[in-house]
C-alpha cells in the first residue's frame, strides 16, 4: 500500500516538474538561432544587471546616475520595434536593440558578444514580464521601397512637419526646442528631450532611411513620440524622412552600419 | 446581463426538484391510494413551480443605486489655459478655457466623478456592449474629460479640431499606445483589462489631460453636471460602491439593495 502511494506521489512530482519546466521555459528565435533564458541569465548578471537591475525593472545600481533611465523590462514596453504602437516587440527587435545600442543613452552596442549570446539575452529579458506569455506581438509594419529624394519631396516633407505638429516638440528648425518640449516625460515620469535632427543621423532605433520610416510607423512606445501609421500615406512618410535628412546635413545611409540578422 | 438571468434560472429548478422529492415520502406514511398520490404530486409540482416563478420574477426585478456627488467648501476655480502655441486651439475659445481637474456646478454638484461597483458582484463574465464609447478632441480638450467604458468595448477616438493631435494613454495595467490623429482620421482602440483610471494626454498640446476608466462589468457611471449618477440593473445584494475623483481621491460606501429597490447613496468630497 505504502509502495503504491510513493509510486503515485513520485509520478505526480515528476509530471509537475516536467510541466513547469515546459511552462516556464522562455525562448527566443532570431533567424536560425534559438535563445536559451538560462544561459541568458548568466550573461545578464554579468553585463546588464548594473543598470537594468536584478529584477529587470531598470533600478540597477547605476540607474540613478543615468539619463535617460534604463528600460524597465517588467512593463514590456519598448521603444525600438517593428510592430505597431501598443504591441510587444519581435524577438528580432530586441536583438537589434542589443546589437545596435541606443545612441544618446547609457546603452552601448553589445556587438562584442556572440550572436548566440545576444539571442540568449533576448530570451532572458522576456522572462521579466508575463506579457510575453499572455500576448503575441502583432505583425510587423510594412516598409515599401524608398522613392529617390528630391527638392520637391523635401518641400512636401517640410509642409508635413508643420501640419503634423512635429515642430511642437522637435522645434521649427528641428533642434528639439519646440514649445511642448519642456513638458515632455517618458512613461515613468522622467523628463525626456525630443531628438535634435541637426545633431546627426544617429537615431535611437537605427540610422538608415528605412529605420526612420519604421519609427514613423511604430512610434517609440514609452516616450511621447507617437505612431503616424494611419496619419500619413507611405509616400508622405518618405517625404518626412527626406526632410529630416536635409536638416542633419549628413548623407543618407543606404545600408546599416551594423548588421541586423533580425530583419 | 444575460449571464445573470441564466444564473437565476439554474437556481430555480433545483428548489422545485427538492420539493417534489419530499411530497411522495409524506404520502407513503399516510397510506393513501395511487390517485391521491398523483394528485398530491401534481399539487406539489404546481406550488413549486409557482414559488419558482415568484422567486425568479423577484430576482429579475432590477435594483439600482442612485445618488449625487457633492463638493464641500469653496469650489476651486479652474486655472486658465494658455493655448497660444497652437492658434487653431486658441481660436476655438473666445473666452479662455480653464482646467477641468475639479469641476463644481451649482449647489456643490461635483462633475466627472467615476462611481462604480468595486465589490459584491456574484457573476463575473460580462460581454462588452456593441455600442462604442466615444472620446472627442474638441477645442483642444477631451470631451468627455473623464470617460468610462467596459474592457474590450470599442473606443472611437474622434478629432474634430483642424489641428493634429496625438492621443497617448499611459496605463499601468494595459498596453501603452500613442497615435497621431490629424483632423477627421478614424481611430478605434480597446483596453483589455480593468483599470481606474488611465491618464490620457496629448504630447503636442501639453495642457490636454483626460482619464479613461475601464471596468470588467457594466455597473459604473460618471457624474454629470448635477453630480448625479445611477447604477442600473443590479441584482439584489450587498455592494461596495466606490467614487473616484482624479484630484480628490476615492471614497467607499457599502449598500444593500433588495429586489426591485432603488437605494440612494450620497458622496461628499472635501479639498
Amino acid at each position: 500500500m505504502v509502495g503504491t502511494i510513493t509510486r503515485w506521489a513520485g509520478a505526480v512530482v515528476f509530471v509537475c516538474v516536467i510541466g513547469s519546466a515546459i511552462g516556464f521555459a522562455q525562448e527566443a528565435h532570431v533567424g536560425k538561432l534559438a535563445g536559451n533564458a538560462k544561459r541568458g541569465k548568466a550573461l545578464y548578471q554579468r553585463y546588464c544587471i548594473f543598470c537594468h537591475g536584478p529584477y529587470g525593472d531598470g533600478r540597477g545600481e547605476s540607474a540613478p546616475y543615468l539619463d535617460p533611465k534604463p528600460r524597465d523590462f517588467t512593463k514590456a514596453v519598448f521603444k525600438c520595434r517593428s510592430t505597431p504602437s501598443g504591441s510587444l516587440p519581435l524577438d528580432s527587435d530586441l536583438y537589434d536593440t542589443i546589437s545596435r545600442g541606443i545612441h544618446a543613452s547609457g546603452m552601448p552596442s553589445w556587438k562584442p558578444l556572440l550572436k548566440q549570446e545576444r539571442v540568449d539575452l533576448v530570451a532572458y529579458i522576456k522572462t521579466f514580464s508575463s506579457a510575453f506569455q499572455e500576448e503575441k506581438p502583432a505583425a510587423p509594419v510594412e516598409i515599401p521601397p524608398e522613392p529617390p529624394s528630391s527638392a520637391e519631396s523635401i518641400q512636401r516633407g517640410a509642409q508635413l512637419f508643420q501640419s503634423m505638429n512635429c515642430w511642437s516638440c522637435h522645434g521649427k528648425d528641428g533642434r528639439g526646442y519646440g514649445p511642448s518640449a519642456p513638458t515632455l516625460t517618458d512613461s515613468r515620469g522622467f523628463p525626456i528631450a525630443p531628438f535634435d535632427f541637426t545633431s546627426g543621423p544617429r537615431f535611437k532605433c537605427g540610422e538608415t532611411d528605412r529605420d526612420m520610416f519604421r519609427d514613423l510607423m511604430t512610434g517609440l512606445d514609452g516616450t511621447p513620440m507617437p505612431s503616424f501609421a494611419s496619419a500619413m500615406t507611405a509616400d508622405q512618410r518618405w517625404d518626412v524622412v527626406h526632410y529630416i535628412r536635409s536638416l542633419s546635413g549628413h548623407k543618407t545611409h543606404a545600408k546599416p552600419k551594423i548588421e541586423a540578422i533580425g530583419q | 446581463m444575460s449571464d445573470e438571468v441564466g444564473d437565476s434560472r439554474t437556481q430555480g429548478p433545483s428548489t422545485a426538484l427538492g420539493m417534489t422529492r419530499i411530497t411522495p415520502v409524506k404520502l407513503e406514511k399516510a397510506g393513501y391510494c395511487m390517485k391521491f398520490k398523483l394528485m398530491f404530486v401534481a399539487a406539489g409540482l404546481l406550488s413549486a413551480l409557482s414559488t419558482f416563478m415568484v422567486l425568479s420574477w423577484a430576482a429579475d426585478a432590477p435594483s439600482s443605486v442612485k445618488g449625487t456627488v457633492k463638493f464641500e467648501g469653496t469650489a476651486p476655480k479652474g486655472t486658465r489655459i494658455d493655448m497660444s502655441q497652437d492658434p487653431i486651439c486658441a481660436k476655438a475659445h473666445p473666452t479662455p478655457a480653464t482646467t477641468e481637474d475639479v469641476v463644481v456646478g451649482s449647489g456643490g454638484a461635483l462633475e466627472n466623478v467615476v462611481v462604480y461597483v468595486s465589490d459584491g458582484l456574484t457573476t463575473h463574465n460580462f460581454q462588452p456592449p456593441q455600442q462604442p464609447a466615444v472620446l472627442e478632441q474638441k477645442g483642444c480638450q477631451y470631451k468627455p474629460h473623464v470617460l468610462a467604458l467596459q474592457a474590450n468595448q470599442k473606443l472611437d477616438v474622434v478629432n474634430t479640431d483642424e489641428t493634429t493631435h496625438n492621443i497617448h494613454p499611459t496605463p499601468n495595467n494595459n498596453r501603452e499606445w500613442n497615435m497621431t490623429q490629424p483632423h477627421g482620421m478614424p481611430l478605434e482602440q480597446t483596453f483589455a483589462r480593468e483599470e481606474v483610471a488611465i491618464p490620457v494626454k496629448c504630447n503636442v498640446h501639453p495642457w490636454m489631460k483626460g482619464y479613461i476608466a475601464v471596468f470588467k462589468h457594466p455597473y459604473f457611471a460618471v457624474t454629470d453636471k448635477n453630480g448625479s449618477f445611477e447604477l442600473k440593473d443590479l441584482r439584489p445584494g450587498t455592494y461596495t460602491i466606490t467614487a473616484w475623483q482624479e484630484k480628490l481621491g476615492t471614497q467607499v460606501q457599502k449598500v444593500t439593495v433588495g429586489a426591485g429597490e432603488t437605494k440612494a447613496v450620497e458622496f461628499t468630497f472635501k479639498q
